[in-house]
């Protein structure tokens, strides 16, 4: 999956569709006794390894399930504390599967607002009148490319830097934006999109950008 | 691109008797909405007036999304360039039509497009009880809403129309002012 997620944001910054399309991150089930030989910390409500990387379990996974049951940030789904119970002998031996913490959606709307926030703090920057903002964040395992429309909405697409084709897929996102949600009566605007047919297209859209790595003039 | 063509041409073949049916069937159902408010008699018109211009003003919000997405201009930067846009490009693409710019008010804030012919009028004639009514006000409303989301005031009417006997339909679009705030960031 060389496209892995998109973000669609309104003019206030606020963020109002957002698509994770990643194959799912590495994880690693393994089964402890005790004592158990992993540091582990609580960090921000979650339960990450502070130290003791091994067998594909790194520094910064986090808890994600323990016997097969996924855990809700520092709880058990029972209600008990994950360090408590990982604490007492009685409970092992115990199976752990670590993982890369997922954003949450409230994470995700506090990006996209700072996103939304640094693009405007990018165009005062410029030293050139009527700069158009970010375009483009290069990190070394993704790229992000945003595009503004002339409305203010903002269309971003996080993405493996050797994905070609972006800028057409970003203009044929807000295509699919006029259409699908636009033209539905029950959508209102700036408010968060949930029309089945956006979702469907957007879908369809990232397969075809994938495969073909850009969108031609057949399309 | 070709396909976007094809798409354009042969769903204006389709429906554009639809499109005047459909519009014609929301003309009469308002007409019937107030028609039972016998204190509203001479404001009837009045208030089908101004019924249209919100409606069209919803359209307008988000046509200019559409417009935007298919045709790729880049912003306007003076009024001219926006009547040239509008008459050019936008009726162009969603009524087949290519409205001519005429009668430039020496400040350049107002000018007035004229339609040969109003696809919205094909097979209507306007009956005597509805003398006063503006047909096609659902056009303004749009031109006003489109406007306003790409960070222009304008205020937009009919002077002329085939409906009433004139010759031609002609809109009048008056510049109010660029919208300073929630400007998109790089805007200033």
């Amino acid at each position: 999956m060389a496209i892995f997620s998109v973000y669609v944001v309104n003019k206030a910054g606020g963020l109002i569709y957002q698509l994770d399309s990643y194959a799912p991150r590495a994880e690693a089930e393994k089964t402890f006794s005790y004592p158990l030989d992993l540091l582990l910390k609580l960090h921000d409500e979650r339960v990450l390894v502070a130290f003791g990387q091994r067998d594909g379990i790194r520094v910064g996974h986090a808890v994600l399930a323990i016997n097969g049951v996924d855990v809700n940030g520092k709880y058990m789904a029972d209600g008990k504390e994950v360090l408590e119970y990982l604490g007492n002998p009685a409970n092992y031996p115990v199976s752990i599967r670590f993982g890369r913490p997922r954003l949450t959606s409230n994470e995700k709307l506090m990006l996209a607002s700072m996103f939304h926030s640094l693009f405007a703090i990018g165009s005062q920057l410029s030293p050139e009148q009527g700069s158009s903002g970010i375009e483009m964040l290069e990190t070394d395992t993704f790229k992000l490319h945003c595009f503004q429309t002339l409305t203010g909405i903002k269309f971003v697409v996080l993405a493996d830097p050797r994905q070609a084709g972006i800028d057409s897929l970003l203009r044929k996102i807000y295509e699919i934006y006029s259409d699908f949600a636009l033209k539905n009566p029950f959508y209102s605007l700036e408010m968060p999109i949930r029309c089945e047919l956006f979702d469907q297209n957007l879908k369809l859209a990232l397969e075809v950008a994938e495969k073909a790595g850009t969108f031609g003039p057949g399309s | 691109m070709s396909r976007q063509a094809n798409r354009g041409t042969e769903s204006k073949k389709m429906s554009s008797e639809l499109f005047t049916l459909t519009y014609g069937a929301l003309v009469t159902q308002l007409c019937k909405d107030y028609e039972n408010d016998e204190d509203v008699n001479k404001q009837l018109d009045k208030i089908l007036f101004s019924n249209f211009l919100p409606r069209g003003y919803n359209i307008g919000v988000r046509l200019i999304e559409d417009f935007l997405a298919r045709s790729n201009v880049g912003r306007c930067h003076d009024f001219r360039e926006t009547a040239d846009v509008i008459a050019k490009v936008a009726f162009k693409m969603y009524l087949g039509i290519t409205p001519s710019i005429t009668n430039w008010s020496p400040a350049g804030d107002e000018f007035s497009l004229i339609l040969e012919n109003n696809p919205l009028v094909d097979f209507v004639e306007l009956p005597d009880n509805h003398s006063s009514l503006i047909y096609s006000n659902l056009l303004c409303g749009v031109l006003r809403g489109a406007l306003e989301m790409v960070q222009m005031a304008v205020e937009a009417k009919f002077v002329q129309d085939t409906l009433k006997g004139d010759g031609v339909t002609e809109i009048r679009m008056r510049f109010i002012r660029r919208i300073e705030d929630n400007l998109p960031a790089g805007e200033e």
